[in-house]
């Protein structure tokens, strides 16, 4: 297991790129801890692939270097990296048993008889392939054979880290659940630094310790789901993460308060000398419903998902969505919406601004 | 204008893929098919199609039998998980080209492309070639033709599973919007509950071939006929325990004693299975009669806004979805509760026998 130190790494596909536009992954520069499960979170064309690839050693970087423990790796082959890699789709043996499937690794680098069974046995425990050890790959479910992907990316105990290319897309909500579950008390169990690329914000969130969360080749933020959750540090963070996204509505801020079209809103913080374009940000689970006092609101629409609803509004031009949990009504005197201070964000340039406490 | 299967079953080599089923589609009406990989959806649609015709049972277009009518021969558009469109083709052409097969006016056909291309946001992008574009806009293309086609009868097959999650989020809202305009009757298959939800108007929950159960989607969602359709339309899945009544008592599988309350205290003396759902998954005690259980916990998911507990009683595995983020260590037992107005009761052959009372008032 490593840490893995990602050194004013950047990458354009262009053979002489100039502006940071030609760059796919823009300079990044950070420390990833030993051990721990970061997910890589964008849409589709932000880096984050590319990340993944020069991690992997399938990518030489334009510039800055990559290092496990300390040793530059940047130009070394993905065989000499010492990595596990699972993908989108199952890669498996068809013609051989799962057991040698999953010992295949192992029995590569000539491990000990004794300690493959054993450690043959620990994953596919773990993995709930027990029955079929023995059964031919060939003729099993897509499930059951991206599970013996992830349980061969998982059998060795020695690699420097695992990385994961969207490897739950092929399989059915339900079993998602079940093997996000068992990924998680794989890492817990073992400590080994995962990897793990997604553009499924759940997915991303509840198997990452800390997520980076990508846009346009930039890291716009790595933080853990919480942090994402109550103080995105960027307008995108805000919309990418949440279902649905972050309400950001054009505002003047002066002190603790912010004004939109007049109308006055506390903020948790005191903000002064703002520049530039200034917004506010409130999730749609930070605002509630009101037949006084906050902004005036008309509803457009209410969408049930059983176990809240989504309220689609309007207040003074702008759109806005607020969850209603189950069981609270939604009655047409609630003609105005509030919001808590303490989760009202403002940013200037789509950065938030921290300010200063009240 | 209506669609109408009547004892509609598909065998291929001697294996049932759809049992004989009945359903009643209405004009106007977004039909949502809700079930998991292999549950037959996709054989249902092509059967309503017309591309694959019924071992038995005949399908109705407007009254008039068309069970052996091919599909060019009727008013179908269908719209697959992997966009398709034509490569060599603008996206204009792609567009325009059902209304061409269908030899429309030029004038005509120039109305409608731009229409649908306004619609789905592609008007700039209508001189490209598809593969020039984005995963997103590719699928719109798609569904931008089916749209000009004009047909009585739209299919979706999964449309946005091979979609950016942010991208089906601003298209799930979109599609019924332009759908409810055009006035079709709309068939969408999905494996999402919450898409199914989202989506509105009519569900049909399928499992291995069945169609569980079919109404309007907060009905089927709140007042499930059986544990199967319950279990389909629950995601993360529905908890699960056995219970049995003796006089005011209820028992619960490891001999856990409670009052009967709720919509427990009106069944008969007998052994049940109760089934709950993950949001009703309490840490606090928030009502006076409800039920405590103990779990050991098994992982945490925090998702920023709410935490998934996965725990173990005894032999059955729970998910519990709870507010805010909780710091709950992993292998402590602690204790969780139930509001017993959540809890649905199903008999030994799974069927319904009590819904959750909250349900019945919503």
């Amino acid at each position: 297991m490593a840490q893995i130190t990602l050194s004013k790494l950047a990458h354009s596909y262009l053979p002489s790129p100039t502006t940071s536009d030609d760059f796919a992954l823009k300079e990044i520069d950070h420390i990833w801890a030993d051990g721990e499960a970061y997910a890589l979170l964008g849409p589709s064309g932000c880096g984050k692939t590319t990340l993944l690839n020069i991690i992997s050693g399938l990518l030489e970087p334009s510039r800055g270097s990559i290092l496990f423990n300390g040793n530059d790796v940047t130009h070394a082959a993905t065989a000499e990296r010492n990595i596990a890699q699972v993908f989108q789709f199952p890669v498996v043996y068809d013609t051989m048993s799962v057991r040698d499937n999953l010992a295949f690794p192992l029995k590569n680098r000539g491990a000990d008889v004794g300690y493959i069974a054993r450690r043959v046995d620990q994953i596919a425990k773990m993995i709930g392939m027990e029955e079929t050890l023995d059964r031919k790959a060939r003729g099993l479910t897509a499930d059951a054979k991206q599970k013996i992907s992830l349980g061969r990316g998982m059998v060795r105990e020695d690699v420097n880290a695992i990385l994961f290319d969207e490897p739950l897309t092929v399989i059915d909500p339900h079993m998602k659940w079940a093997l996000r579950t068992q990924l998680k008390s794989l890492h817990r169990e073992f400590g080994h630094t995962m990897i793990y690329v997604t553009h499924d914000q759940t997915e991303a969130l509840t198997f990452a310790d800390k997520v980076v969360v990508m846009f346009d080749g930039r890291v716009v933020q790595i933080g853990t789901p919480q942090e994402l959750f109550e103080t995105p540090e960027h307008t995108f963070v805000g919309y990418f993460i949440g279902s649905p996204g972050m309400n950001v509505i054009p505002a003047q801020v002066d002190g603790a308060a912010a004004y939109v079209h007049g109308e006055k809103i506390n903020l948790g913080r005191v903000y002064h000398g703002l520049n530039g374009k200034i917004e506010i940000g409130i999730r749609p689970e930070f605002a509630s419903l009101s037949n006084k006092g906050g902004l005036p609101v008309s509803i457009k629409r209410v969408e049930d998902v059983g176990r809240h609803r989504i309220v689609r509004a309007e207040t003074m031009d702008n759109e806005l969505n607020i969850v209603v949990p189950e069981g609270m009504p939604v009655d047409a005197d609630m003609t105005n919406v509030t919001f808590d201070p303490k989760h009202v964000n403002v940013y200037a340039d789509d950065w938030r601004v921290r300010g200063e406490a009240a | 204008m209506t669609l109408e299967l009547k004892d509609v079953s598909k065998v291929v080599a001697g294996q049932t893929h759809i049992y004989p089923t009945n359903l009643t589609l209405e004009k106007g009406t977004m039909n949502v098919l809700l079930g998991p990989t292999s549950s037959g959806k996709t054989s249902l649609m092509r059967l309503m199609a017309g591309l694959d015709k019924p071992a038995t049972g005949h399908v109705f277009w407007n009254g008039a039998d068309v069970t052996g009518v091919r599909v060019q021969d009727r008013e179908v558009a269908m719209v697959y998980q992997q966009f398709i469109n034509y490569p060599s083709m603008s996206v204009y052409d792609n567009i325009a080209s059902p209304m061409r097969i269908g030899g429309n006016r030029a004038a005509e056909i120039d109305k409608a492309v731009r229409k649908a291309a306004d619609l789905m946001k592609l008007t700039p992008m209508l001189d490209r070639k598809p593969l020039e574009l984005s995963g997103g806009q590719q699928q719109r293309c798609a569904l931008a033709r089916a749209l000009v086609k004009n047909a009585g009868l739209v299919l979706l097959d999964e449309p946005l599973a091979n979609l950016d999650y942010k991208l089906r989020e601003e298209l799930r809202i979109e599609i019924p919007k332009i759908f409810e305009e055009a006035g079709s009757i709309f068939v969408y298959a999905t494996t999402e509950p919450e898409e199914a939800l989202l989506l509105g108007g009519n569900t049909a929950t399928l499992w291995e071939g069945r169609v569980t159960q079919f109404g309007p989607t907060p009905i089927i969602y709140r007042r499930p006929v059986d544990a199967t359709t319950a279990r389909v339309f629950s995601d993360p899945p529905m908890n699960f325990l056995n219970i049995s009544k003796v006089g005011q008592e209820i028992t619960f599988g490891d001999g856990q004693i409670c009052p009967a309350t709720g919509p427990l205290s009106a069944l008969d003396d007998g052994t049940y299975m109760a089934g709950f759902r993950p949001n009703h998954v309490e840490l606090e005690k928030n009502t006076a009669d409800a039920i405590q259980f103990h779990g050991a916990i098994a992982v945490t998911e925090i998702t920023g806004s709410e935490t998934f507990v996965h725990l173990d009683h005894h032999d059955d595995r729970w998910v519990g979805v709870v507010h805010g983020v909780r710091d709950l260590k992993i292998g402590s037992r602690i204790p969780i509760y139930l509001d017993p107005t959540h809890i649905y009761v199903f008999g030994d052959a799974g069927d319904l026998v009590a819904a959750a009372s909250y349900a019945e008032a919503a």
